[in-house]
């Protein structure tokens, strides 16, 4: 059974002139706080996830370390990650990280995805993977900035967290938010979310974590899944999150392509731009043109 | 790329991203845009899958916090469906676990569902390898043959002393504490009725010293506060436990009270764990060493004056004074007995006046008052001593110290959190005791937020416990009469304990009210005052039966049958190699389990893992399925002693049976045998009282009515007021007599299902006050949910802390938030004391002689040390009655070839050997690893991820290596110390890779007072594999 939804702000491969229903858009933004200073690490919200979306990864192996499995897989869609850090002089920290999908506001993936309706954009933020419109070209997994979706051997799908649209499709809260014993995963509205992590910021700068933040990332216009950090300075303390994480500016120049006005000439951008790197190799986008482009995602994205 | 060179990366995109984006991408979206795809513009979240399921309530099995768990199975109640649970969340109305459930609950599923789930009755014959099926009726047939042929055999009706015993010790029972208490109270039924005295469950290997501990200390055996309780706490300190991987729901509250109270909390531990993650501060300390540190503490806060005088003064012996001949020395109590390895304790007491009561000085100048002998006792534990012992840095130690005495004023409170990191030790009781000693000298001991909490391992150990299901205990902490105790009478003067101090309750007074109501369960009709009750039914001990010993007369070819009912017993005692050529030596082996585990399958070969000849081992097995949790009704009793209804979600698998349908037929065809063949002694198995509307299938129902108690006659209270009516369920265990017009079979259970009702199954999460919740379930004692609350208030009743009033008085009686655990019509100023349980009322820094091992604590080293001395002794400066059994005194190592300390414990992911069945948790914990400092790494050559062969004296295990910080070198002694975590979750079974018990590294050397043996302080070499 499939039914309209009504509620999609955005969708992937889809132009202005192709628009998803979208008039319920009076809805609450939602938004997953994962305070990290709270966090055991237990790996209850990796469990209760795969129980709830009925997901059975393989048994593999140890690693010589706490995290398994290791990376995210199209069956393991959050892993706990664990790091230890001793700052010289400091005691030690052993800092995990509970790694998924950050929902982003302005999603890489769904920019990045050629596939009509692959990949949605609900107006409560979450971005959600439509199975049967996927490809399996894996755009979504370059194009995220996160480096969160995974293709599925067995049908060469993608797939990732959907922030349980399912469950709060009925008014609930996701799998790993409840199960979580310690509290360190909350869930509600993304201004809720902010305002709890401002106490929590403040409990641990009064801790001795000068640095303690709250990590929504701009660059990607925000993210529906947060982190409490008590070095926020140093995201990429906690196995490598990224500082400043952005979408690569090709998805963007790709997503100009979409335009149907555009379409040519950007056809074109992008021929030169193969003809380009045949002749001469790989390049890094200048900077302006990154800025132009997510100055340009920006105002669309009001 | 990983995420971090992805950052590092920025915008570089490679030459795969930048075909994909600009080629590939641009075809297929420009037939979109052109309008030539047919796809509309559809979407749909996943279709929510519990709609119109069955919703069942059901409290998680694995761990003491009892968590509530909704259970959906298929199905919407129609007859023709057959349910089948399909998922399992969180309870979120449960006060404890308010919907969370940690990652063994949260794949809970995978348990009722393992592809290891036993199916249908099995047997293994002698010498044969493979299962073979059989019917159950085949299988009951040929057990009870077997049992009956063993017992006629092996009965002893007299000793040789000419004493009436009636004994049978050559079959051992081990009952499961994750089963249901009905289940529990059936297994005591059963194995005394037969005369059993191995009867035992899994308390004995982990938490048997809690009760030890604490029972001496304050009067019951059990965590003094609740889970939610934590909350309150201004410091917590969490040491000899590991709730954030063992408890994590529970733990919850703990993080409550940094988030919510501000709390501090701090972890002293062998490694950096995940509850060290988030804590305020963590400091190592050497495996075995706590009790040092904790007689550190108390002689800090003494010598710093930094103790609750007024609370000490009130409610602890401090002014009472010791028998002259009490004598402390080079490590050793008066009276110990060098020959026998163990003490005459008489020297251990209080001098008495006239009045039988003991002498006192309020002003703590006396030199023999409890005070200064404490004092005295603990002065050796100076800082620099401490941190000699233990390896943990001064400055560490005292940090600690600092912020324990900052709550030993009144508004202030710690809670301590423990669980087997103390218990599992050779001086595990004694550990909990110098706990106990610090907590009454801080005045923590019946104050929200403070307390010794401790946290219990399985779901209804704590339930197993109250039970007696323990070699020489009965129900309800009443003791299994010894060969001595030839009649009632001579019982109950033995075991009702003399009130030592004016005025006090001394509760145990009722000690004959409660036996007389146990026998009068236990025999029905047939105890009557001419035969005492039946008490001479009842089997007499001569000896601890305990796991240990019968592993030992196993050994000796001195057992014959064991039956064994969810206990992966060679997975959980010690030296599992000793386990298993055991078992070998038996003639039957009976299993009831739900899932396939080692102890069933201990005669298969199984590589390195298990390298045995099948052939070669005569022990015919039974392998019998049972179902799990999740297919009963039923209570058990949670780490804070609440006791939780659930209910069945499906119907047991395949032809699985409930272990009552398991005992009551067994039973049934036992008495079959007897009475068509006679044999010896058939009265107590005959006349066990099984009159249930099915003999071979009670209800749970119909057992925890039989468990609480009934009215035999008309009750009547002194003043000739009605209680309780004939055939009338009780209501309190203030009602029972010792006349046998009342039955109950554990007296502390009394009220958990009266007249109103199940008490266990009220879901009431009202809040009454710092967060206590007397409307859940029903806690025995009386519902009281904070043991010893009367000391939350001064003797004149007035709360030590305003903010914290938990009870007050209003003129007339006690009330406030929590039932009171005092007479509630005792005025304060009364005189009275608040701990009720113990002869003279007053918590026990001095514990008199109720411990094998001495009054006060004292630091021995482990059997297997890493340092030639105890820095505090001559001699050998070990245990001198720790338990060993001279056959296995060559089995320990010493530290020349085996120089790092091990140290075994649980992970957050698994439940002991059990999780490893369940696919989800053999998802994020697949394989067997451990844990080993940098420095030693470095020194062997190992890296993170190498296998690695850990050996003791008594065989090795190989494993993962897992490299980290977080297990640091330690100064011990002069010499450095290296530790080696070993995690024990998998085994030879189950889903996750094959791996090897880690238990087969463990000695055995047992708790002095429990015979709990040394998990965590023993001797390895390690290697690279």
């Amino acid at each position: 059974m499939s039914m309209q939804s009504q509620d999609i702000i955005r969708r992937s491969a889809t132009s202005s002139l192709t628009p998803p229903p979208q008039v319920r858009d009076h809805k609450l933004e939602v938004a997953k706080l994962i305070d990290v200073s709270i966090c055991i690490g237990c790996k209850g919200c990796q469990v209760a996830c795969s129980e709830w979306n009925d997901l059975r990864d393989e048994v593999g192996h140890n690693h010589g370390i706490y995290d398994n499995p290791v990376d995210l897989t199209a069956k393991s869609w959050t892993v706990m990650r664990f790091a230890e850090h001793q700052s010289e002089g400091g005691r030690l920290q052993w800092l995990i990280r509970k790694d998924g999908c950050m929902h982003c506001a302005d999603p890489g993936c769904l920019k990045a995805c050629p596939s009509p309706g692959a990949i949605i954009q609900y107006a409560n933020g979450v971005v959600d993977f439509q199975s049967e419109q996927c490809i399996g070209c894996g755009y979504c997994v370059t194009g995220c900035p996160f480096n969160v979706p995974r293709i599925n051997k067995e049908d060469n799908k993608a797939y990732k967290c959907t922030l349980c649209s399912d469950r709060l499709a009925v008014g609930q809260e996701p799998s790993c938010v409840k199960t979580c014993p310690t509290g360190a995963i909350q869930f509600g509205t993304k201004e809720d979310m902010k305002l709890v992590a401002e106490d929590r910021v403040k409990d641990l700068k009064a801790r001795g974590y000068p640095n303690a933040g709250l990590y929504d990332p701009q660059g990607v216009g925000g993210t529906h899944v947060m982190y409490v950090l008590h070095h926020a300075d140093q995201p990429e303390l906690y196995n490598g999150l990224p500082k400043d994480p952005s979408i690569s500016p090709l998805v963007g120049l790709w997503k100009g392509v979409a335009k149907p006005l555009a379409t040519l000439a950007l056809a074109g951008v992008a021929l030169g731009s193969l003809f380009h790197y045949v002749t001469k190799g790989p390049n890094e986008v200048s900077k302006e043109i990154e800025d132009e482009i997510e100055a340009e995602d920006k105002e669309e994205a009001k | 790329m990983d995420n971090k060179e992805k950052a590092a990366a920025g915008i570089k995109i490679n030459r795969r991203q930048f075909f994909k984006i600009s080629a590939a991408g641009l075809g297929a979206s420009s037939i979109a845009v052109v309008g030539v795809m047919p796809t509309a513009a559809r979407a749909e979240v996943r279709q929510y899958k519990l709609f119109r399921a069955t919703e069942t309530r059901n409290n998680c099995t694995y761990c003491s916090v009892g968590c509530g768990i909704l259970i959906y199975s298929l199905g919407d109640g129609a007859k023709n469906a057959k349910k089948k649970i399909f998922h399992i969340e969180g309870d979120p109305d449960h006060p404890v676990s308010r919907g969370s459930l940690c990652p063994k609950g949260a794949g809970i599923l995978d348990f009722v569902h393992s592809s290891q789930r036993l199916k249908y009755p099995e047997v293994r014959e002698a010498g044969s390898n493979e299962w073979k099926r059989i019917s159950w009726n085949e299988a009951l047939d040929r057990i009870a043959r077997l049992m009956k042929d063993d017992r006629d055999a092996n009965f002893i009706e007299k000793n040789e002393k000419g004493q009436l015993v009636n004994r049978w010790a050559t079959t051992g029972f081990l009952g499961s504490s994750a089963a249901s208490n009905e289940t529990g109270i059936l297994d005591v039924k059963f194995a005394r009725a037969l005369g059993m005295v191995h009867l035992e469950n899994q308390a004995r290997l982990c938490h048997g010293p809690s009760v030890a501990g604490l029972a001496p200390s304050f009067g019951r055996g059990a965590m003094t506060n609740n889970w939610v309780d934590i909350k309150n706490a201004n410091v917590i300190l969490v040491m000899g436990g590991n709730p954030a991987e063992a408890h994590p729901v529970g733990f919850k509250w703990a993080v409550e009270a940094k988030i919510r109270n501000n709390a501090y909390m701090m972890v002293v531990d062998p490694r950096f764990n995940r509850t060290a993650a988030v804590s305020d501060f963590y400091s190592p300390i050497r495996a075995g060493a706590d009790t040092a540190f904790l007689l550190g503490v108390a002689n800090y806060l003494l010598s710093q004056d930094k103790i609750q005088h007024e609370y000490v003064k009130a409610n602890t012996n401090a002014p009472l004074i010791v028998r002259e001949d009490y004598v402390f020395e080079n490590g050793l109590f008066s009276g110990y007995d060098a020959e026998k390895r163990s003490y005459d304790r008489s020297s251990w007491a209080y001098e008495l006046g006239a009045d039988g009561y003991a002498l006192r000085d309020e002003t703590l100048q006396h030199p023999r008052c409890v005070f200064n002998l404490l004092k005295k006792h603990v002065e050796r534990y100076t800082p620099e001593m401490v941190s000699n012992i233990c390896g943990t840095p001064k400055a560490d130690f005292l940090h600690v110290c600092e912020k324990l005495a900052s709550t030993c004023v009144p508004d202030k409170t710690t809670s301590i959190l423990y669980a087997l990191g103390w218990t599992q030790h050779v001086g595990g009781s004694q550990m909990i005791r110098a706990s106990a000693i610090v907590q009454l000298l801080l005045g923590n001991i019946g104050m929200p937020g403070g307390g010794i909490n401790a946290l219990r391992g399985h779901s209804n150990v704590q339930g197993f416990t109250d039970l007696g299901v323990l070699t020489t205990m009965l129900p309800g902490y009443l003791t299994l009469p010894n060969d001595n105790q030839e009649s009632l009478k001579t019982y109950l003067e033995q075991r009702t304990p003399k009130t030592l101090a004016d005025k006090q309750i001394n509760y145990w007074k009722n000690t004959s009210k409660f036996m007389v109501s146990f026998l009068k369960g236990m025999w029905g009709d047939k105890a009557t005052a001419d035969n005492e009750w039946g008490y001479h039914w009842l089997p007499k001990w001569d000896r601890s039966y305990d796991v240990m010993a019968f592993v030992e007369q196993m050994n000796k070819g001195k057992a014959n049958g064991y039956i064994i009912q969810g206990f992966n017993v060679i997975a959980a005692a010690a030296s599992s190699g000793k386990v298993r050529s055991g078992l070998a030596k038996l003639k039957y082996l009976v299993v009831i389990d739900p899932l396939q585990t080692e102890t069933s399958s201990f005669w298969q070969n199984h590589g390195e893992f298990n390298d045995v000849n099948p052939a070669e081992i005569q022990t015919t097995v039974f392998r019998l399925p049972s179902s799990c949790f999740a297919e009963e009704n039923g209570s058990i009793a949670n780490s804070a002693r609440w006791l939780q209804w659930h209910w069945a979600a499906q119907t047991p698998p395949h032809e699985a049976w409930h272990d009552g349908k398991f005992l009551g037929s067994l039973l049934m065809k036992l008495r079959d045998l007897y009475a068509k063949e006679g044999g010896i002694c058939p009265e107590p198995l005959m006349n066990v009282d099984w009159h249930y509307h099915d003999p071979k299938d009670p209800h749970p129902e119909e057992v925890a009515k039989q468990l609480n108690g009934y009215a035999l006659a008309d009750l009547f209270d002194d003043k000739g007021n009605p209680v309780a009516k004939k055939g009338e369920l009780l209501s309190s265990f203030a009602h029972l007599r010792d006349d046998g017009t009342t039955s109950s079979l554990c007296w502390i259970y009394t009220g958990q299902w009266t007249q109103a009702g199940n008490m266990m199954a009220r879901r009431d999460n009202t809040d009454t006050g710092l967060g206590n919740t007397p409307g859940w379930g029903f806690a025995w004692p009386a519902n009281r949910r904070l043991l010893y609350n009367r000391a939350s208030a001064d003797p004149s009743g007035k709360p030590w802390d305003p903010n914290r009033k938990f009870l007050h008085w209003d003129g007339v009686k006690w009330g406030g938030a929590d039932v009171p655990d005092f007479p509630p019509t005792i005025a304060p100023g009364s005189g009275v004391s608040p701990f009720i349980m113990l002869q003279d009322g007053v918590g026990h820094l001095f514990s008199l002689g109720a411990m094998t091992d001495g009054p006060f604590p004292e630091h021995y080293e482990p059997e297997e040390s890493p340092i030639p001395a105890n820095p505090l002794h001559s001699g050998s400066g070990k245990s001198p009655v720790a338990r060993i059994f001279k056959d296995d005194k060559e089995s320990f190592g010493s530290r020349n070839e085996f120089p790092y300390v091990a140290t075994s414990y649980s992970i957050t992911e698994m439940f002991r050997h059990w999780t490893k069945h369940a696919h989800l948790n053999a998802v994020v914990q697949p394989e067997q690893f451990v844990e080993i400092s940098e420095k030693l790494a470095a020194s062997k050559g190992i890296k993170a991820g190498d296998l690695i062969k850990v050996s003791s004296k008594r065989g090795h295990i190989r494993g993962k290596a897992v490299v980290t910080k977080r297990v640091m070198t330690l100064q011990v002694a002069g010499q450095e110390v290296e530790q080696v975590g070993i995690p024990v979750h998998w085994g030879f079974e189950g889903t996750t890779r094959k791996g090897f018990l880690a238990n087969i590294l463990s000695p055995r050397v047992g708790d002095a007072n429990t015979h709990t043996p040394e998990y965590k302080a023993f001797l390895v070499n390690i290697e690279k594999a």
